[in-house]
């Protein structure tokens, strides 16, 4: 395997972390107004998310991170060919992270009302402006021949970009529905599990929409066509929907979780496989995609940052995993009389 | 206005209001990090007291550093896609590196800090501090060493049309950027220090919380009196390094036109408004630049007219930032040190009063720093390599436009929510 190919998949298992991981943020922060029926399921909303959110969102930075180390010319040609798509995510994303800490700082409910409202906007918009940037990635965007995209934000909403963005809406609330569940008890906790179950055919169908409209509007599936044992991937993300459900049927909560996580990373290395070696393809002519053989930074810069990823990729996953580990509890009212929870 | 024009506006937006928050959190997270310390090797609870007090006016400064410093990677990509495309070999690494290696140290860390208190053993949650306040500061190295490079590029080749790595340790071992470094901590620590001196010395004017106030004055003092003149040793390494290595950028900082040795510094100058020399100029110090440039009076200091116009930065800007920078600089230590000689009397000391309002100041002075760093450095966006110009995206003017504004109304508001919760946890004094 070449290390543009590694550096490939890695771009692609960095995404893929950050979907599962700040996807059950976005998730919770999307379903906040609907669940929540007093203040006290409210914070407990926020405090679920408490420890996490900050160190789940740097995932998001990394993968930003490598695209601009490991493909500079692809991230060149993405960032500024979805410059107001990504916009609107900066800001929904400063919006939320500000709400998780201002929210109890003032006693007043006109300014715990406005901070809802930002947490859900910071929210849902981040859940459905990634699935259109993502499905619209997966389609191809119009770059000519100096990477420059010829179209704006409307174009980015085609059909396909909007069902990307459902399905990422959707994954997410049934994954953060279920973080709710683990970490909530009582009626928050049953309801919680009630809409994971309520959202998982959605998320079947959604899925099913998705992969058929995928095979009419993309060229994803060519790679699988040619090597069918990539199909794998795609099974892997169908048992773990499949494994949400049965989970959830019998209350194992962690592993409906993992199995919720394991459809994320799927739908999105699903993706990312299907668009080899293309990182960002153009709709008007194949040769003016960004690809592997044209964006990558030099082998030197991609040896040196395999090294720093082998070493401190582990490491990071080690101690938030400890992090995870120690704050697993559900939220109790100790945890929400705590000086310092939000 | 031009996209070009519009996106450098947006940039020096995003990067100051990001950096309103910066320099505390470097400072501050270390100060919290020996109170806990402290409180952990001496049991002694109003240390505590002071970690969650101090503490909890860093995390409201926290939170909005960390949401505006997505802004500040992305917005090479989406408004600099032509620098990006360029020297991303080294630049786009710095960066990845830079998220790896402490910005999930500092984030992961930071949750376990606010939600430990009770649930980790009281070293484990110390720990939790410093493993922020370390990762904060190796953070601002990485991010010294990407600018670094923008200043003094090293360690490339060009190759394939772009700028690419051939020697990474030439890059982390820049000059320019680990001066930037020795120069940036001093001045974060300087104004953490002025920071809780300040709050400290409101309080104490009112007669609350005495012990705590003094105990809390005296780390403040203690970090603004050693910091803030380490932060001007530092400051002249680093001038003497920007006279080896952007001649451009030292003279447009003193104005200095005429390529001359024993170069003078005179007491009164003013650049012309129209860039093309001095419209005053008087009671001139032989030697002075060159010394202060050189550490060597006989040395020569390159004038502006024999660096080509278009290569010229913009003098004035510059020149006054940087006077600014200085005047604010001298002051600190020269407060400080009056600060200490009344340290076991604090309320007898006569600007007691003045020191809530001197808050502002050392931000004001790192601001105009990074203008000189930053305005210095142009018209180039790598230091001879690569234009400000030749940088931008192309993008439409609506766009940025739309983010421009979007962005300025959006960080006006937070700005607003910040100093008003500063305020209000500052005033409401320890639990």
């Amino acid at each position: 395997m070449t290390l543009e190919t590694i550096w490939f998949l890695l771009w692609g298992i960095l995404w893929s972390v950050y979907f599962v991981l700040d996807g059950f943020d976005l998730g919770m922060g999307t379903l906040l107004p609907f669940i929540a029926r007093n203040e006290t399921e409210k914070r407990t909303i926020y405090n679920a998310a408490g420890p996490f959110w900050d160190g789940n969102e740097v995932w998001l930075l990394t993968a930003g991170g490598v695209t601009f180390a490991a493909f500079p010319a692809a991230y060149a040609a993405m960032f500024s060919g979805l410059y107001t798509a990504l916009y609107l995510l900066l800001f929904a994303l400063i919006l939320r992270g500000v709400s998780f800490e201002f929210r109890s700082k003032v006693d007043s409910d006109a300014w715990r009302k406005a901070w809802d409202t930002c947490h859900f906007l910071g929210s849902f918009l981040p859940a459905l402006l990634l699935g259109v940037a993502f499905a619209n990635i997966f389609r191809g965007i119009a770059l000519d021949a100096n990477g420059v995209n010829q179209e704006g934000l409307l174009e980015l909403l085609n059909p396909y970009g909007l069902l990307g963005g459902v399905v990422f809406v959707v994954m997410f609330v049934m994954h953060g529905s279920i973080w709710l569940a683990i970490k909530s008890s009582g009626p928050l906790h049953d309801r919680a599990r009630t809409v994971a179950i309520k959202t998982w055919p959605i998320a079947v169908v959604g899925a099913v929409f998705f992969l058929v409209y995928t095979g009419l509007e993309t060229m994803l599936f060519n790679n699988y066509m040619q090597n069918p044992l990539l199909f794998l991937v795609l099974i892997g993300a169908v048992l773990g929907l499949i494994s949400v459900r049965s989970s959830l049927g019998s209350a194992k909560m962690w592993r409906a979780w993992a199995g919720s996580a394991t459809f994320i990373a799927g739908v999105t290395m699903f993706g990312v496989i299907g668009l080899f070696p293309a990182l960002l393809p153009s709709s008007l002519n194949a040769g003016w995609s960004m690809t592997i053989h044209n964006s990558a930074s030099s082998p030197l810069t991609l040896k040196i940052m395999l090294g720093v990823a082998l070493v401190m990729v582990p490491i990071v996953l080690a101690y938030q995993i400890w992090v995870y580990r120690t704050f697993s509890h559900k939220i109790t009212q100790a945890d929400l009389d705590y000086k310092e929870a939000y | 206005m031009d996209v070009l024009m519009l996106s450098r506006l947006q940039f020096a937006a995003a990067t100051m209001f990001h950096f309103i928050f910066v320099p505390l959190t470097l400072g501050l997270s270390l100060l919290v990090a020996i109170m806990e310390t402290r409180y952990v090797s001496t049991g002694d609870k109003t240390y505590k007291r002071m970690a969650k007090f101090w503490g909890k006016l860093f995390l409201i400064n926290f939170a909005l550093g960390v949401v505006t410093g997505i802004t500040l990677e992305f917005q090479f990509g989406t408004n600099w896609s032509r620098y990006s495309a360029y020297v991303g070999d080294i630049f786009g690494s710095l960066l990845a590196i830079e998220a790896t290696v402490a910005f999930f140290l500092e984030s992961t860390f930071i949750g376990v800090w606010v939600f430990g208190w009770d649930r980790l053993s009281p070293k484990v949650h110390c720990l939790a501090i410093w493993l922020v306040a370390i990762a904060s500061n190796v953070s601002g190295l990485w991010i010294l060493l990407a600018n670094g490079f923008m200043q003094n590029p090293v360690g490339y080749v060009m190759r394939n049309g772009r700028a690419e790595l051939n020697d990474f340790i030439a890059v982390i071992t820049n000059t320019t950027g680990i001066l930037q470094f020795l120069h940036m901590i001093p001045a974060a620590l300087t104004l953490a220090g002025f920071f809780i001196m300040g709050i400290s010395a409101w309080h104490l004017l009112r007669d609350n919380e005495t012990d705590f106030f003094t105990r809390s004055f005296k780390m403040g003092l203690g970090s603004a009196l050693i910091f803030s003149v380490l932060v001007v040793l530092g400051g002249h390494i680093h001038g003497n390094n920007t006279a080896l290595q952007q001649p451009a950028k030292l003279a447009a900082m003193e104005s200095h036109w005429e390529t001359q040795t024993r170069a003078p510094m005179y007491l009164l100058q003013m650049p012309s408004l129209t860039g093309d020399g001095n419209m005053i100029q008087a009671l001139p110090v032989p030697g002075l630049l060159s010394f202060l440039a050189f550490n060597d009076v006989n040395a020569e200091v390159t004038g502006l007219n024999d660096i080509p116009e278009q290569d010229r930065p913009p003098v004035l800007l510059t020149f006054l930032s940087f006077r600014l920078m200085v005047g604010l600089g001298t002051l600190f230590p020269l407060m400080a040190g009056l600060a200490f000689l009344y340290r076991n009397r604090l309320k007898q000391f006569p600007l007691l009063k003045f020191l809530p309002w001197m808050i502002p100041l050392p931000y004001i002075a790192i601001f105009a720093g990074w203008t000189v760093t930053e305005v210095g450095r142009q018209p180039w966006i790598v230091q001879g390599l690569m234009r400000t110009a030749d940088a931008v995206s192309p993008l439409a003017t609506s766009q940025v436009v739309f983010s421009f504004v979007t962005l300025c109304l959006l960080y006006a508001l937070l700005g607003a929510v910040d100093i008003f919760l500063m305020l209000k946890y500052a005033r409401m004094g320890p639990e």
